[in-house]
């Protein structure tokens, strides 16, 4: 069994700062880490390896330089190998271009039985990478899952939380799973698993490895044209009541009787 | 622009893109799968000129592989160039496996769409909702993923056209084996006029109570976000508000003991008054709020429910 998890490289969004001016978010010198979802999909791919010991978990990243020690966290938390893309020649792909450059890393891998991806990145949350991926590798795709179980004969059964119902699927591997945040809890790692992490292999793979054009990947492939990115416009009123309990709710009661959306 | 073609497996959704495709000035078309292809006369009510119709046995449990080649033979046969596709979990799914197909530029969960100088542009949330991200698709087709109740849906046309399209189609490798509906429960945090949310700062299920009691006076009911739900499940998945859960226009919010994460907070946008209460002066629920307390919600709550019965 190998297990092929692709996890994206974010900034850490709780250290953006807004530029008051121009409400544009300030990216530059934050820390980096990965999405939220994407650690629930290692942690379901180690929880397999756990049961199945001759099992495989490869980590494929695509990031900025710093991912060479972003991707520490992986090995860590149980990944036995990484490939990273960190080529200049990625920056700013569209989703289209990421899954371009996935689906080509994971053709050079060549073997692997189950891709385990988050239901989507915790920056902008598109989700479109499984469904691209899943498409350009001619795969079963199941996402949104939150319960996954390894069946006989290379088969997976797979819960997947959908707004109104639970759908119970089951599909042949080799196929893309996304999870979702509540497929399981994942591990923090100890500190053993971290200064083995070191020792893992990392193999950083250029445009050139994975043999995609330039024209593929990066800023000028890419789909979309953004016109603008800035924080919201206020529109609500954020008048923050602090002090005695009674005093507070008092005033809170004057204001939404002002507001008229108290029933008389 | 040649052609709009509109999908969605939710009719009111389907309705409502209909309602913008029809002010493009284009040829509108939707695409009706599976047991959808019953709708064709509510979808020309709302702007359809042409329904796409295929019942292809391999449609029935609606996996995403399937849908989207349905969709792109359709696209084929319609010379649509703008697909527009509801933005649910399985809408949002298709989309990124048809714009796949299709070559295809795509953007999802947008909550805004309009047109301007002779391009669809959509606003969705990024940056885990720090920022509002304003695009426009530049692929020969473009796909947008809109989610529901983003239109008003509205009345325009009458009459259009069935074609039964032949569609060419195989059996998806993924099989339903179970489908369990959740609970619709008895709560309608949808069309309330008044919706206290509660998250992760209420101790315990019994603490509910005391959010019940405030709700019961205001004549509101309690919804909640995403962990309240899906990971302690002290209340129905149907009562989670925001992205993947529901919408809400209330005329009164509270949010009671959650931090305001954009994943919640989405689903409130149209509330007339908005009010948080929660210990953490940080909260970003805060900048969210017409008004806001900052203090012990087991303090605030049951006096101001108190003060409110005594009035």
């Amino acid at each position: 069994m190998h297990i092929i998890v692709c996890m994206k490289q974010i900034v850490d969004l709780e250290k953006i700062r807004i530029k008051p001016d121009t409400r544009e978010p300030v990216l530059e010198g934050l820390p980096f880490k990965f999405g939220d979802f994407d650690k629930n999909a290692l942690e379901e791919a180690v929880r397999i390896k756990e049961k199945m010991p001759d099992a495989k978990i490869t980590a494929v990243a695509i990031g900025a330089p710093k991912l060479k020690d972003t991707i520490k966290e992986a090995l860590a938390i149980g990944a036995d190998e990484a490939v990273i893309l960190t080529d200049a020649a990625f920056n700013g792909s569209d989703e289209m271009g990421t899954s371009r450059a996935l689906a080509k890393v994971v053709q050079k891998i060549g073997e692997f039985d189950l891709i385990l991806m988050g239901e989507g990145s915790t920056d902008d949350h598109s989700g479109q990478a499984p469904s691209r991926l899943a498409e350009l590798l001619g795969l079963p795709q199941v996402t949104y899952v939150r319960e996954l179980q390894v069946l006989e004969g290379k088969r997976i059964r797979a819960t997947r939380d959908l707004e109104d119902a639970l759908e119970v699927v089951e599909t042949s591997l080799p196929a893309i799973v996304s999870v979702t945040g509540e497929a399981n809890t994942p591990r923090l790692p100890p500190l053993t698993a971290i200064l083995k992490a070191a020792r893992k292999p990392v193999k950083t793979w250029g445009p050139g490895d994975i043999g995609i054009a330039a024209g593929e990947v990066g800023a000028g492939a890419s789909t979309i044209h953004v016109l603008s990115n800035l924080a919201p416009t206020q529109q609500r009123k954020e008048v923050i009541l602090e002090g005695a309990v009674d005093d507070v709710i008092d005033e809170l009661l004057k204001a939404l009787e002002r507001e008229g959306v108290l029933s008389s | 622009m040649s052609g709009v073609l509109v999908y969605s497996e939710r009719k009111s959704v389907a309705q409502e893109l209909l309602t913008f495709a029809a002010t493009l000035q284009q040829p509108v078309g939707v695409a009706l799968l599976g047991q959808a292809v019953a709708w064709a006369q509510d979808c020309f009510a709302h702007g359809a000129q042409k329904a796409f119709t295929s019942n292809d046995a391999a449609l029935a449990d609606l996996q995403a592989d399937v849908l989207a080649e349905a969709l792109a033979q359709i696209v084929q046969q319609a010379d649509a160039d703008v697909i527009l596709v509801g933005s649910t979990l399985r809408g949002r799914e298709v989309a990124g496996r048809l714009a796949q197909k299709l070559n295809a530029g795509c953007t999802t969960d947008a909550n805004g769409l309009h047109f301007e100088n002779g391009q669809i542009v959509a606003t969705r949330y990024a940056l885990g909702g720090n920022t509002v991200s304003t695009q426009v698709v530049k692929s020969a087709r473009q796909v947008i993923a809109v989610m529901p109740q983003t239109i008003q849906a509205a009345p325009a046309g009458g009459s259009g056209e069935v074609v039964e399209v032949k569609l060419t189609l195989s059996p998806s490798p993924v099989k339903t084996v179970e489908r369990k509906p959740k609970e619709a429960g008895s709560v309608n945090v949808e069309s309330t006029e008044v919706l206290l949310c509660v998250g992760r700062g209420v101790g315990e299920q019994k603490d509910l109570a005391v959010i019940q009691a405030l709700a019961d006076t205001l004549g509101g009911v309690i919804g909640c976000t995403r962990p309240i739900s899906h990971d302690k499940h002290w209340l129905s998945e149907n009562q989670m508000i925001g992205m993947s859960g529901k919408m809400s226009s209330p005329r009164l919010y509270i949010g009671v003991g959650l931090s305001g994460q954009i994943q919640h907070t989405v689903g409130i946008m149209g509330a007339k008054v908005t009010v948080a209460i929660n210990s953490d002066k940080n909260a970003p629920i805060f900048k969210m709020a017409d008004y806001g307390i900052v203090g012990d919600l087991y303090q605030v709550v049951p006096r101001l429910t108190e003060k409110l019965k005594a009035r």
